[in-house]
């Protein structure tokens, strides 16, 4: 297939990069560069100390996947990108709905809500409660569709966090990369 | 007497531990990466650095270029000349600023400079400060790496990665930023070059599966066609190219980027690729059945409409950029590596080949392009002068042995097309970013870079007055830069275009030009005109025999053309002779 043809997919674009003032600025420019959107970003520590991980979602073809991480990795902070689509990685996104207390007191229909959808509220003050809900986009989606007749205060939602399906682990991939850069 | 271990040296080497500012250490590190020339600008944010380069005068030389754009573009050509890292540096803000260009033009061109920038002190960061420009910001997408430095403890190991960075791998820009209370901060100072980075790749292992197939598709190949950019020359792979190239009998084109990395009059040179390029080359895109691009990047005034492009053909790709395999052009046996290394890997499995009947292709589309295009360039008998028949006499004047520095537009697709060479680094043109006002100080930078030898800046009178104040280095500095100043009162390239594409609506095209023989003088720079054919031979022989800079002004056909062309969009193989 031409790769002009290609569908666009949603992507998650894994980066590892060492922890330092600029890298944000550098992965992003790989996107702007090319006018393509973030849909979400996330950034957190990794299981090896020092490095960053960088979780990113886009809408694009695989074509234009292979580059950006191409682009992305080959900078000098960069340690490694890859790209997963949606069945390569376990993915979640987590969610907070502040409303009025009462609208969530015992017996309640929009307590019966968060119930049926698994949520929980993590924080009752006396004016307000937080609901919150772990999981993919369309669920956190479809309890803000169902809160939302009750009167939803205040709506977060964070970015993708992923982890892949592959066995190889990081401290594998930077190995190779140890040996690689000492030639 | 005293015994020699009580004897202290006068100025203490560079690998010992000493109390000194931040701005000394800018200076030392440059010595100890062995730089001893640099191009800048002064200013507020930089002060202190200067103060040091007055102590350090005789180990660090500075140029005094009029625009900090100039400083860039000298450190470009210094680098392109040389083959070591170029250095520039300027002051914050609008210094900053006007340094872009050059790093830009240095990034898309893979050239390996290093710009160092004053900032404001750290407590103002951010503070909208005078002369405060977020030099990390807007120069991030435009460098290979950039680094702000804070504090004065830091600039040894930054410096020492910085060259590092910018000269290995597929080299590029880097920009230091160093704020003035770094300057000014003391440290403990000591130097060790960086030798690796982590993670960073700059020499990857050639995958010896990839160079069998390349090899199985060459010996098998009937008709091969090699592609041959700068990486060759940025990988001082010029003698193993010919060997390869004549081992295998392959014909080979250039891009701008690798003119000069194979001599023009190499039986197997067939010229320049793309849109202003030969015709044979162009067409023999389409009928080759393996092309082997080395060390180049398919840029698009390469492949035309890259749907079109070579798809008949196995493409191989020897490149040391992974960013760049499949990025245009998809390969079928891609070798990500250093172009020397995997040419050497490759060689002893090629076998000796000739192409006779299909090198005879090439020679029968060049006489094509002679009768059709070259003949009436250079050999003219239009009474008009033409660019091509200059180029035509500076080759048999230098012997082909000048270093050619190229602005941008019809006298740069001229000269590429029409100068011989006889040596690699010999061509210096902006070729990825097509920055006009690229030549001038490139040309004072190359000379700089090789001081013996020739250096003719060939240029059009547009892109002349981008940057015609570096004529002030060449008064101050006496740098012995030949300028062949081919004059059309057109912005040429731009007016070609509209001639062939927009109904010949001249939009903003024709240049009323200042007196150039006056600014030269101004300049103290030797200088004479010639607009007539019976003239430019002696002129130009003067022009070359001078002893200093001269300003040879050639006035040429208002309205001529460069030709072949392919049409912005057509596919190479479309390639129009008239």
């Amino acid at each position: 297939m031409n790769a002009s043809e290609q569908p666009t997919e949603t992507f998650s674009i894994v980066v590892y990069s060492e922890n330092k003032a600029g890298v944000l600025h550098r992965v992003t420019t790989s996107f702007t560069r090319r006018k393509i959107n973030i849909e979400s970003l996330t950034v957190s520590e990794s299981e090896i100390a020092g490095i960053h991980r960088y979780t990113i979602v886009v809408e694009l073809t695989e074509d234009m996947a292979n580059k950006v991480v191409a682009a992305i990795e080959k900078q000098i902070d960069v340690q490694k990108a890859f790209w997963y689509r949606e069945s390569e990685i376990i993915y979640r996104e987590i969610a907070m709905y502040k409303m009025r207390a009462e609208l969530l007191s015992e017996g309640s229909p929009a307590l019966d809500i968060v119930d049926q959808n698994n949520a929980r509220i993590v924080s009752a003050e006396k004016e307000f409660a937080i609901v919150q809900k772990t999981g993919r986009r369309e669920a956190t989606q479809k309890l803000f569709e169902e809160l939302k007749p009750f009167g939803i205060l205040e709506f977060v939602r964070s970015g993708r966090i992923a982890i892949s399906k592959r066995m190889k682990e990081l401290k594998d991939y930077l190995a190779e990369l140890d040996v690689a850069s000492a030639r | 007497m005293s015994t020699p271990t009580q004897t202290e040296p006068s100025h203490p080497p560079q690998q010992t531990n000493s109390r000194i500012t931040g701005a000394e250490a800018v200076v030392r590190s440059l010595i100890a990466e062995d730089v001893d020339l640099l191009f800048g600008y002064p200013g507020g944010a930089i002060m202190p650095v200067y103060d040091e380069l007055y102590k350090y005068q005789e180990q660090l030389h500075h140029v005094l270029v009029r625009h900090e754009q100039g400083a860039t573009h000298a450190a470009q050509g210094f680098a392109r000349a040389s083959g070591r890292v170029g250095v520039c540096i300027a002051t914050s803000g609008p210094a900053a600023t006007n340094l872009l260009t050059g790093i830009a033009d240095a990034m898309i061109d893979s050239t390996p400079i290093v710009c160092i920038t004053g900032q404001v002190p750290k407590h103002l960061l951010g503070t909208d400060a005078f002369q405060e420009t977020d030099v990390m910001g807007i120069t991030i997408p435009v460098t290979k790496w950039s680094y702000q430095v804070t504090e004065a403890e830091e600039i040894p190991e930054v410096f020492a990665k910085a060259f590092y960075v910018a000269a290995s791998g597929r080299p590029g820009p880097v920009v230091i930023d160093i704020t003035k209370n770094a300057q000014f901060g003391e440290l403990d100072f000591s130097y060790e070059k960086c030798t690796v980075v982590n993670s960073y790749v700059p020499r990857p292992s050639i995958d010896a599966e990839a160079i069998q197939q390349a090899a199985d598709l060459i010996n098998q190949a009937e008709r091969p066609f090699i592609l041959f950019g700068q990486g060759i020359i940025l990988s001082e792979a010029e003698a193993i190219f010919q060997q390869l190239v004549e081992k295998t009998g392959i014909p080979s084109a250039w891009t701008i980027m690798g003119l000069s990395a194979l001599d023009t009059d190499h039986p197997l040179n067939v010229g320049m690729l793309g849109m202003h390029g030969n015709y044979g080359p162009n067409i023999m895109t389409s009928q080759c059945d393996v092309m082997i691009a080395i060390g180049m990047r398919f840029d698009d005034r390469v492949t035309g409409n890259v749907g079109k492009f070579a798809n008949q053909a196995k493409v191989i790709h020897i490149e040391i950029d992974k960013a760049e395999i499949d990025k245009n052009v998809k390969t079928d046996v891609a070798i990500h590596g250093d172009a020397g290394e995997a040419m050497t890997a490759l060689l002893p499995l090629l076998e000796n080949k000739q192409h006779d009947q299909w090198l005879a292709q090439f020679k029968a589309a060049d006489e094509k392009e002679f009768e059709k295009v070259i003949k009436d360039e250079t050999e003219p008998t239009s009474e008009e002068l033409t660019m091509g028949e200059a180029i035509k006499k500076l080759n048999h004047l230098t012997n082909g042995e000048a270093i050619i520095v190229t602005d941008v537009g019809q006298h740069q697709m001229i000269a590429c097309r029409y100068a011989e060479f006889k040596q690699s680094k010999s061509n210096i043109t902006s070729g990825g970013l097509g920055t006009m006002g690229f030549c001038l100080p490139a040309a004072i930078g190359a000379k700089l870079g090789a001081p013996q030898r020739q250096v003719v800046a060939v240029v059009g009178d547009g892109g002349f007055q981008m940057t015609v104040e570096e004529l002030g280095v060449i008064l101050q500095t006496e740098v012995d830069v030949k300028i062949l100043l081919l004059n059309n009162e057109f912005l040429g390239m731009v007016r070609q275009w509209q001639q062939l594409f927009f109904d010949r609506r001249y939009s903003a095209t024709e240049m009323i030009n200042p007196d150039f023989q006056l600014i030269a003088q101004a300049y103290g720079i030797a200088s004479e005109r010639v607009a007539e054919r019976n003239g430019l031979d002696a002129a130009m022989q003067r022009m070359v025999e001078h002893d200093g800079a001269y300003l040879l002004e050639v006035m040429v056909g208002k309205e001529n053309n460069v030709f072949p062309m392919v049409p912005a969009g057509a596919a190479v193989s479309d390639i129009r002779l008239e």
